[in-house]
């Protein structure tokens, strides 16, 4: 009897440090979700004080006079646009190569590569850009800035998008080359179409990474007061403005920080909840 | 018909028409040829791009490797006015900061990745899961923004005091607690690694089989118990996104050049500045004068390059060992 009488004991024990456990775990969680709220609501009672619509379209001025971040907003856009041209096309048929034709060694590699250059830090593709098209063209440029943010979307895009391709039943191609198409035909006119909403995700989410990358413009696209779209000068972007801001030791510099932040954060959550919004239809 | 070659690649010329080599098209149609051919050089871009990064950096890193060769790691001075450039404070700043970000990530990761997976129910796991990976959707200069105005004071003001008082006869709780140092950096790289460490762990997680969570249960295992039988199974999983998460606290830069203080210096005490690898590139390089000083801090990136790369390799493997699906790389 007084066995059972242990055993119950040892289950009791057994049962408590179990919901323990879920207990901790559930609190793990929720202290993440608190220090993602914490952030984000501070960014907003920051931003809102100094955002108005002069700050949104002026230039930076001097300490006490105002000004504002358009040409920052217009920057970092045509910096976004120009490494979109390069990355995405670049990334989208890497990963329809890695989908299509990417099982042998060679894919493999290429996946390998792929993986491991998105954990690159984005600084040492700064480092890169500099030393490969700044060095060479003896000046800042929107295009060195370009290329440095290109270089981190290629793998991501182009391993989303092998993802994507893949998810394409087998059918789908069967149905297209059983009907004469060539190979060809049948990956871009058939199976393309089939993966384009996933293809169109990962490509917005690599825009959402890079438009918050600071590290790789510092010393290629490096930073402008005016409005430009030269890509061959330096252009400003709203990342190293915020940062430039943050180190200053002016209040006025602060509050615009924030409020740059606040736009540059209304920018990437908008992407990513669209983004979450979207593929949450078709899974 | 008649044949130009023979061999594993024949090209084969009938009534004058040319054929593709079979491993360029099989159905020998030129279109296939030529768009498999173009992906291929797509694919080869990446390799090459890897090679250019690589070759462009030691390159322009040959004066600095020729001035101090491997002494350049263990030099403990840098100071650029005299021309001394050693590396040895930045190492030793990455190599603290990153592994204060471990000890504080690594324990909260594993609990959202098994609260999400094994523990919560999935209307309530959807969104939670949606809310750390935002996490990782601030950027770097966003964390920095913050360290300095909310997380430096808070460490000044609110955490610094009682963990000296607790801790202040250890070498590291000692002198001033400015709130900017090796302490803060290491929290916001905590709060920036958490989101991927616990996304890859969830991955693993989710990849070992429902049937040893059920062997458990039928056994009588309770859900805890269940859990560790699931934990043990992706063991090298875990370790891989663990890895995987130190691959980024090296590398991260904007948020801890904002809050680490940025002095080239090894102290023991977590309260003293620091400095990292990362942001001595990203602080120190459009004011570097002079060939050596830059070729200097291209070293350095080259060092930060090769180190984060072969982390992620190994990362990668371990945890393809375990998921072993063609799963995109977490952005």
């Amino acid at each position: 009897m007084s066995d059972a009488k242990a055993s119950g004991r040892a289950d009791k024990r057994r049962r408590a440090l179990s919901g323990l456990m879920t207990i901790l775990t559930a609190l793990c969680a929720l202290s993440a979700v608190a220090v993602l709220l914490i952030i984000l609501g501070y960014i907003v009672w920051r931003g809102v004080g100094a955002l108005n619509w002069r700050f949104l379209i002026e230039t930076p001025k001097p300490v006490g006079e105002g000004g504002g971040i358009g040409n920052a907003i217009v920057g970092s856009l045509l910096l976004i646009a120009l490494a979109s041209v390069m990355g995405i096309p670049l990334g989208i048929a890497t990963g329809i190569y890695l989908a299509e034709y990417g099982d042998n060694r060679f894919g493999k590699f290429v996946r390998f590569i792929a993986d491991t250059l998105t954990g690159v830090p984005s600084i040492v593709v700064g480092v890169f850009a500099y030393s490969a098209i700044v060095l060479p063209m003896e000046r800042f440029s929107a295009f060195a800035g370009g290329v440095a943010l290109a270089i981190i979307m290629i793998p991501i895009v182009a391993r989303t998008t092998e993802e994507m391709i893949r998810l394409v039943p087998t059918n789908l191609r069967e149905a297209a080359l059983a009907l004469g198409a060539p190979q060809w035909r049948a990956t871009l006119d058939i199976v393309l179409p089939a993966a384009a909403s996933g293809i169109a995700t990962g490509a917005m989410l690599a825009i959402a990474r890079i438009s918050g990358e600071t590290a790789p413009l510092l010393f290629t696209a490096f930073g402008s007061r005016f409005f430009s779209l030269y890509l061959d000068q330096p252009i400003a972007s709203l990342t190293v403005q915020i940062y430039n801001y943050a180190i200053s030791p002016y209040d006025e510099w602060h509050a615009q920080a924030w409020a740059a932040t606040l736009v540059l954060m209304a920018l990437i959550l908008a992407i990513n909840v669209t983004v979450r919004f979207f593929t949450r239809r078709r899974y | 018909m008649k044949e130009t070659s023979t061999g594993t690649r024949t090209t084969v010329v009938a009534h004058g028409v040319f054929r593709w080599p079979r491993m360029l098209s099989p159905t020998g149609d030129a279109g296939d040829a030529i768009f498999r051919s173009l992906l291929f050089c797509c694919a080869l871009l990446i390799v090459l791009l890897l090679a250019a990064m690589i070759a462009a950096m030691a390159y322009r890193a040959r004066p600095s490797f020729a001035q101090f060769g491997f002494d350049f790691l263990w030099g403990r001075s840098w100071n650029p006015v005299e021309g001394e450039f050693g590396a040895l404070p930045f190492i030793y700043g990455t190599v603290v900061s990153s592994l204060i970000a471990l000890i504080l990530s690594v324990p909260l990761s594993l609990g959202i990745a098994i609260f999400l997976v094994e523990q919560a129910p999935k209307g309530i796991a959807r969104p939670i899961a949606f809310l750390v990976d935002l996490l990782a959707a601030i950027p770097s200069v966003v964390y920095g923004l913050w360290g300095i105005f909310v997380l430096a004071p808070f460490v000044r003001e609110e955490l610094g005091p009682p963990l000296q008082g607790l801790f202040g006869w250890t070498p590291f709780f000692r002198g001033t607690i400015t709130g900017i140092g090796m302490l803060t950096g290491g929290i916001i790289l905590a709060i920036m690694i958490t989101p991927i460490i616990s996304a890859v762990v969830r991955d693993v997680l989710a990849a070992v089989p429902m049937a040893q969570r059920e062997a458990a249960l039928a056994l009588g295992a309770t859900k805890w118990e269940t859990t560790r039988v699931v934990l043990a199974n992706g063991a090298p999983g875990i370790l891989g996104a663990v890895i995987l998460g130190l691959g980024r606290a090296i590398g991260e830069t904007m948020a801890v050049t904002m809050v680490i203080g940025n002095r080239p210096q090894i102290s023991l005490s977590l309260f003293d500045p620091a400095y990292t690898i990362a942001s001595v590139i990203a602080n120190e390089f459009t004011e570097a004068t002079g060939d050596l000083y830059l070729s200097a801090l291209i070293e350095l990136g080259l060092i930060l390059f090769l180190v984060t790369f072969i982390i992620n390799a190994l990362a990668r493997l371990l945890v393809w060992s375990v998921a072993r699906r063609t799963q995109p790389a977490r952005v």
